[in-house]
């Protein structure tokens, strides 16, 4: 257990009534600890059911499980609470954007920035969104490393998150090797072929259709999905994040990628 | 196949879910011993599994992180796991979609230590 985690612990545990919780679900939650995350949360929760920075704290552990409608429904009790909090906001746009629902995205990522004009993530995530809305595709995908940003919401970002078309060519995202240095076109190269050869063995061990793939190493672990037939994600992640969790990341990151190519066609 | 590798595979087929086992020959991608049901193709899973691990390798060696350890590719209708034992050898199992991944994986884990 890493030190903070330890100590916010201890401290939760000298005084149950302490808002500590917030900081120590959030840190569990980042680590990838989600069941202990939204065991914290929600005993924080019954303590402080006024507390929208709880609720917001709730909802975005609930994302990361998978659990979108119960996300909203806690996000939407956070705005009771308090109508301009800035994370409940955020959160909410970058959930109506991945519906492809982009009024209410504008909507919520606009009263977000409201409430913080600094907040970065934000900025960007409206220029995305705002694109996409106005059939502007191409406002995006001029700089394929300014399309990363589509995957702004997700945990660890863009980075490390790469969707290529069936010929090799980077779409969207970018991948850096631990040194630093971006790889992604010659990762892309690689992913077409890699996207074929698994077609191919699913076909002739009559195993249906491929859905995903993962590898281990002892860097980090390589998780590739199908967004839309003939192009691959592929997510990019160290080793401290267990394959669960990375599959979990990579769903929400398909679903992302599959809203964002889909409003390149319209 | 050798009593030795027979109990490797063994330990792996074991699991339900399970399909087959091979051990596969990492270059070349031929099978150096299985124990794969009937009509699954024991030559075609060896040269598919080997091309794929190289390929991810590909990718992993691009990303710094280091070599493959463990390969899962999963299908509609089933998966295809590996994990490299040795430089030569891969350990390969093919199984129903909804098997017991972890299990799986902990027995193939083991057999690539004992191959190694």
């Amino acid at each position: 257990m890493a030190d903070d985690i330890k100590e916010m612990t201890a401290e939760l545990a000298r005084d149950p009534d302490s808002l500590i919780f917030i900081r120590l679900g959030e840190a569990l939650r980042v680590r990838g600890q989600v069941d202990a995350a939204g065991k914290v949360a929600l005993s924080g929760l019954e303590r402080h059911p006024g507390s929208a920075e709880a609720h917001d704290l709730y909802a975005r552990i609930l994302v990361d499980v998978g659990n979108l409608e119960r996300a909203r429904t806690v996000w939407e009790k956070a705005l009771e609470i308090e109508p301009r909090h800035k994370g409940t906001h955020k959160g909410l746009g970058f959930l109506h954007y991945g519906r492809g629902e982009l009024d209410l995205a504008l909507d919520h990522l606009e009263l977000a920035l409201s409430a913080d004009p600094m907040d970065q993530s934000v900025v960007q995530a409206l220029r995305i969104v705002r694109a996409a809305a106005e059939e502007m595709p191409e406002a995006v995908a001029e700089d394929p490393f300014a399309a990363a940003d589509m995957f702004a919401g997700l945990e660890g970002g863009s980075d490390g998150l790469l969707l290529v078309d069936g010929r090799g060519r980077v779409l969207a995202g970018g991948v850096r090797d631990t040194q630093g240095a971006a790889v992604a076109d010659e990762m892309a190269a690689y992913l077409t072929g890699i996207s074929q050869e698994a077609e191919r063995t699913s076909r002739i061990l009559e195993l249906g259709e491929w859905e995903w793939m993962v590898a281990e190493a002892a860097g980090g672990n390589v998780h590739l999905t199908r967004p839309t037939d003939g192009t691959v994600l592929l997510l990019l992640r160290d080793a401290s994040v267990p394959p669960g969790r990375l599959s979990l990341l990579a769903e929400k990151a398909n679903d992302v990628a599959r809203t964002w190519l889909e409003a390149q066609k319209s | 196949m050798t009593d030795r590798f027979r109990a490797i595979l063994d330990s792996i087929t074991r699991v339900r879910g399970v399909q087959g086992a091979a051990l596969v020959a990492r270059e070349d991608g031929v099978v150096v011993a299985d124990a794969l049901v009937e009509g699954v193709r024991g030559n075609a899973v060896a040269a598919l599994t080997a091309s794929l691990v190289k390929r991810l390798g590909d990718v992993t060696g691009t990303a710094g992180i280091g070599e493959p350890e463990f390969l899962h590719l999963q299908s509609r209708g089933g998966v295809v796991l590996a994990v490299p034992a040795t430089q030569e050898i891969i350990v390969v199992a093919v199984a129903d979609a909804d098997v017991n991944v972890g299990l799986l994986r902990l027995e193939m884990l083991r057999a690539a230590g004992t191959v190694a």
